[in-house]
C-alpha cells in the first residue's frame, strides 16, 4: 500500500473546486451558493497545504496563507449573509432567479 | 511727465461705469445711472483735456532724450506684452499718444459727455434707461481704447468692440422689427468688412514681422529687408503691400460707411437719436479715417496706389451720398447721408495728401475736418433729436414752421447748417477750405467733384433746415395720429415747450464750438510728420466754394422757404434720376439680390443640403450602426448573477487555455 501522494491530494482539491463551481452556477438558493463558495475556498486551502507539505516541507508560507484564507472566508460569509438578509427583506425570497431587476 | 495712471483712467472710467451699471446700478439704482454715467464721462473728459494740454504744450515736443524740439513725437506711456508669438511678433496692450490720438480722445470724451448729458432729458422715462447708459459707457470705452491703441491687433479688438456696442445701441428698441433688422445689418456689413481688415493685418504682420504700429510703420517706410519682401511679393498684379493696405482700408471703409459698404449707416438711424449723434456721426464712423491716418506714412510713402484708391472711394462716396441726401424725407436719414458724404471728404483729403511738410496739407485738413465735423454733426443730430422729441415723427412732412416754437433749437441748428455748408466764419468753412486746397494741388478732377459736392451739401442741409423750421405753419393736432416715430416717448402734451434744459445746454455748447473751432490753429498741432504746418488763408481761393455753397443755400431757400411747387416741378423734370436717388440708387436692392437670390440659392442652399444630408447623414449612420449593435448584444446583460458568474468562469478558462497552450 503506497503512501498518499501529492497527485491524490490535488485530485481531491480539484474535484472539490469543480463541485463548488457547479454548485455556484446551478443552485438557485443563495445559501447553497454561499456553501459552494466555501467549497471553492477550501479546495484552495487544500492545495496550499498539499504544496507546502510535499514540495516545501521546511517552510510555513502555505500554512500562513491557509490561515489567512480561513479568516477572510469568515468575513466574506458574514458579508454574504448580510446581503442575503437584505435581499430577503426586499424580495421575500432568496432565489437568485427571482432577483434580476438590474438588467437592460 | 504725463502720468500713466491718469491716461489709463480715461478709458477705464467708462468701462468701470459700464460694469457697475450693468451689474448693480440697473437693479438697485436705475434712476441714478444716467447721472453716474455723465459724471464718469465728464471726469474722463477733464482728464483728456489735461493730457491734451500737457502733450501739446510740453510733453509732446520732448524727444527721446528729453530735449525740447519743434516736432511732436509719439509717446507710449504704457505697454504690456499680452501674447508673444515670437521675439518680434507680439500682441501688446498699450497706449500710444500722438497728436491724432489725443485729438480723438478729446473729441470722443467731449461728444460722449454731450450725448450723456443730452440723454438725461431725451431718454427720461425710458424703461431701459440704465441699460442705455451702460451701453453708452461700453461704447465710449471701446472707442477710447481704439484710438489709444499702440498695436494694430489691439485696434482690431477694440474695433470689434465698438461694432458690438453699436449693434447693441442700434437695436436698443428691440421690440421694433425694423430696429432689430437694422442692428443686424450694421453688424453683418461691418463684420464683413472687418474680415478684410483682419486679412490685411495678417498680410502686413506676416511680412513686417511685427504688429506694433511704430515698428510696423518704420519697417514698411524705410529701406529694410521686410520692406523689400513685401514689395517683391505680388499677387494678381499688385504687391503684397498694396493688398495689405487695401484690405485694411476695406475694414476702415466698412466702419466709415464708404461706398459700397455704406448700406448699414442710414438704417442705423433706427437707434435712439443721441446714439446716432455719438456713434453714427461723430466718433465710430470716423474710425476708418482714423485708421488710414494711423497708417498714413505707409500709405503715403510706400504705396501711393493704395492711397489713390482711398481718394477715389472717398470722393465717390461723398458725391453719391450728397445726391441721395437731397431726396430723402426722413430727417435722420438725410443727416446719415450727409455724414457719409462728409466722411468721404475726410477720406479723399487723406487720399490726396502727401507726407511731411507742405505736402501733408491734406492729412492735416482731414483731421481738422474730422474735428469740426464731430462738433457740427453731433449738433445737427442732437438738434434733430430735439425736433423729433417735439414733433414725434422723423418725416419732414410732419414738420415745418417750428422756428418760433423751438427758438434755441432753431438757432443752433442754423449754426450747424452754416458750418457744414462751409460758410465763413463757421468751423466747417476752414476745414473744408484746407481740404479743397489739398485737392486742388493734387488732383483737379477730385477738386471739381469736391466743390460740386460742397454745393450739394449746402443745398440739402438748407432743404432740411427750411423744411423743419420754415415752409409751413406747424399744426400739432395733425400729428397726433402719427406714431411712426423712431423713438417712443410719453404722450405729447398740447402746450409742449421746447426740450428740457438738459437737452438744450449741449446744443448751445456745441453751437458755440461749431462757430468757433475753425479758428484753432490746427496745423500747428496736428500734421502728418509732427512738425507745425502753417497754413495761410487765401481769400481768393475761397470765393468759388463759398459762392457755390451760397447758390446751394439760395436754391434751397427758393424751393423750401415757403411751400411751393418749384421743387416738385424740378423733381418731375428729372423724374427717372430723382426716383433712382430716392431709392438710394437701388444699392440695397442689389445687396438683397446678391445675398438672397444669388448667394442663398447658389451657395447657401447647396451647402445646407450637403450639411443636412451628407455631413449629418454620416453622423447619423454611425449612430444607427451603434444602436443596432447595442440592440443585438444587450441581452447579455440579463441581470442574473449566475449567468455573469458563468461568463466570468468561461473567460477565466479561456485565459487559462490561452496562457497554458497557446502562449508559449
Amino acid at each position: 500500500m503506497n503512501e498518499i501522494g501529492l497527485s491524490q491530494v490535488l485530485f481531491v482539491s480539484c474535484a472539490l473546486f469543480f463541485i463548488g463551481i457547479y454548485g455556484f452556477l446551478t443552485r438557485r438558493n443563495m445559501i447553497t451558493m454561499l456553501m459552494s463558495v466555501e467549497l471553492i475556498l477550501n479546495s484552495v486551502n487544500i492545495n496550499f497545504i498539499a504544496f507546502n507539505k510535499y514540495l516545501f516541507a521546511h517552510k510555513l508560507d502555505g500554512l500562513f496563507f491557509t490561515l489567512f484564507i480561513i479568516t477572510i472566508a469568515a468575513a466574506e460569509a458574514s458579508v454574504a449573509i448580510a446581503i442575503i438578509i437584505n435581499l430577503y427583506r426586499n424580495y421575500h425570497t432568496i432565489d437568485v432567479e427571482e432577483v434580476d431587476t438590474m438588467k437592460f | 511727465m504725463i502720468s500713466t495712471s491718469l491716461i489709463a483712467l480715461i478709458p477705464l472710467l467708462p468701462i468701470f461705469t459700464f460694469i457697475f451699471i450693468a451689474l448693480f446700478g440697473r437693479k438697485y439704482m436705475p434712476a441714478y445711472c444716467g447721472a453716474l454715467g455723465t459724471i464718469s464721462i465728464g471726469t474722463s473728459f477733464l482728464l483728456a483735456l489735461k493730457v491734451a494740454f500737457d502733450y501739446f504744450t510740453i510733453e509732446g515736443k520732448k524727444d527721446a532724450a528729453g530735449m525740447l524740439t519743434d516736432t511732436y513725437h509719439q509717446i507710449i506711456p504704457f505697454k504690456i506684452t499680452w501674447l508673444q508669438f515670437s521675439p518680434n511678433l507680439s500682441i501688446d496692450i498699450g497706449i500710444l499718444l500722438d497728436p491724432i490720438s489725443i485729438m480723438m480722445i478729446v473729441i470722443v470724451t467731449f461728444i460722449s459727455l454731450m450725448v450723456h448729458f443730452y440723454s438725461l432729458g431725451y431718454m427720461k422715462g425710458e424703461e431701459r434707461y440704465a441699460t442705455y447708459y451702460s451701453f453708452l459707457s461700453l461704447f465710449t470705452f471701446s472707442m477710447l481704447g481704439l484710438v489709444l491703441s499702440s498695436n494694430i491687433f489691439q485696434i482690431y479688438i477694440f474695433w470689434e468692440l465698438v461694432g458690438v456696442s453699436s449693434f447693441l445701441l442700434i437695436g436698443y428698441y428691440f421690440d421694433k422689427p425694423s430696429a432689430v433688422a437694422a442692428s443686424k445689418k450694421a453688424f453683418i456689413v461691418t463684420r464683413f468688412a472687418d474680415l478684410g481688415f483682419l486679412i490685411g493685418i495678417l498680410v502686413l504682420a506676416y511680412y513686417s514681422q511685427t504688429l506694433d504700429f511704430q515698428t510696423l510703420i518704420k519697417c514698411l517706410t524705410t529701406d529694410t529687408p521686410q520692406h523689400a519682401n513685401i514689395v517683391a511679393a505680388s499677387f494678381m498684379g499688385a504687391s503684397a503691400l498694396t493688398w495689405g493696405l487695401v484690405l485694411v482700408f476695406i475694414g476702415g471703409a466698412g466702419k466709415s460707411a464708404m461706398f459700397p459698404l455704406h448700406v448699414w449707416l442710414p438704417d442705423a438711424m433706427e437707434g435712439p437719436t443721441p446714439v446716432s449723434a455719438l456713434i453714427h456721426a461723430a466718433t465710430m464712423v470716423v474710425a476708418g479715417v482714423y485708421l488710414v491716418a494711423r497708417l498714413f506714412p505707409v500709405f503715403s510713402l510706400s504705396c501711393p496706389p493704395a492711397l489713390e484708391i482711398v481718394a477715389w472711394v472717398g470722393i465717390s462716396s461723398s458725391l453719391f451720398a450728397a445726391i441721395i441726401a437731397c431726396t430723402q424725407t426722413d430727417i435722420k436719414r438725410v443727416l446719415a447721408y450727409s455724414t457719409m458724404s462728409q466722411i468721404g471728404y475726410m477720406m479723399f483729403a487723406l487720399g490726396v495728401s502727401g507726407y511731411g511738410g507742405e505736402n501733408g496739407l491734406g492729412y492735416m485738413a482731414s483731421m481738422f475736418h474730422l474735428f469740426t465735423h464731430a462738433m457740427f454733426k453731433a449738433l445737427l443730430f442732437l438738434g434733430a433729436g430735439s425736433v423729433i422729441h417735439y414733433v414725434h415723427s422723423n418725416e419732414m412732412k410732419d414738420m415745418g414752421g417750428l422756428k418760433k416754437l423751438m427758438p434755441i433749437t432753431h438757432i443752433t441748428f442754423l449754426i450747424a447748417c452754416l458750418a457744414i455748408a462751409g460758410i465763413p466764419p463757421f468751423a466747417g468753412f476752414f476745414s473744408k477750405e484746407e481740404i479743397l486746397h489739398a485737392a486742388y494741388h493734387d488732383n483737379k478732377i477730385i477738386f471739381v467733384i469736391a466743390i460740386v459736392t460742397a454745393a450739394i451739401t449746402a443745398f440739402y442741409m438748407f432743404r432740411l433746415y427750411f423744411n423743419i423750421f420754415w415752409n409751413k405753419e406747424y399744426h400739432a393736432s395733425t400729428h397726433n395720429e402719427h406714431h411712426n416715430t423712431h423713438d417712443t416717448h410719453t404722450e405729447h402734451s398740447k402746450n409742449a415747450h421746447e426740450a428740457p434744459a438738459t437737452m438744450l445746454i449741449p446744443l448751445v455748447i456745441l453751437a458755440a464750438l461749431s462757430a468757433l473751432t475753425g479758428f484753432i490753429p490746427f496745423g500747428k498741432l496736428v500734421s502728418s510728420d509732427g512738425k507745425a504746418l502753417i497754413t495761410e488763408f487765401n481769400p481768393v481761393f475761397s470765393i468759388a466754394p463759398v459762392l457755390l455753397a451760397s447758390i446751394g443755400i439760395f436754391i434751397a431757400y427758393a424751393f423750401y422757404k415757403k411751400a411751393n411747387p418749384k421743387a416738385l416741378q424740378v423733381q418731375d423734370s428729372i423724374k427717372g434720376f430723382y426716383v433712382a436717388a430716392y431709392h438710394k440708387f437701388y444699392i440695397d436692392e442689389i445687396y438683397i439680390f446678391v445675398t438672397k437670390k444669388v448667394l442663398f440659392n447658389l451657395v447657401g442652399k447647396p451647402a445646407a443640403w450637403i450639411d443636412r444630408n451628407i455631413v449629418d447623414g454620416l453622423i447619423n449612420l454611425v449612430a444607427s450602426i451603434t444602436e443596432i449593435i447595442a440592440f443585438l448584444i444587450r441581452r447579455i446583460q440579463s441581470g442574473r448573477v449566475q449567468q455573469y458568474a458563468a461568463y466570468f468562469f468561461a473567460g477565466l478558462l479561456g485565459f487559462v487555455l490561452l496562457f497554458v497552450y497557446l502562449w508559449k
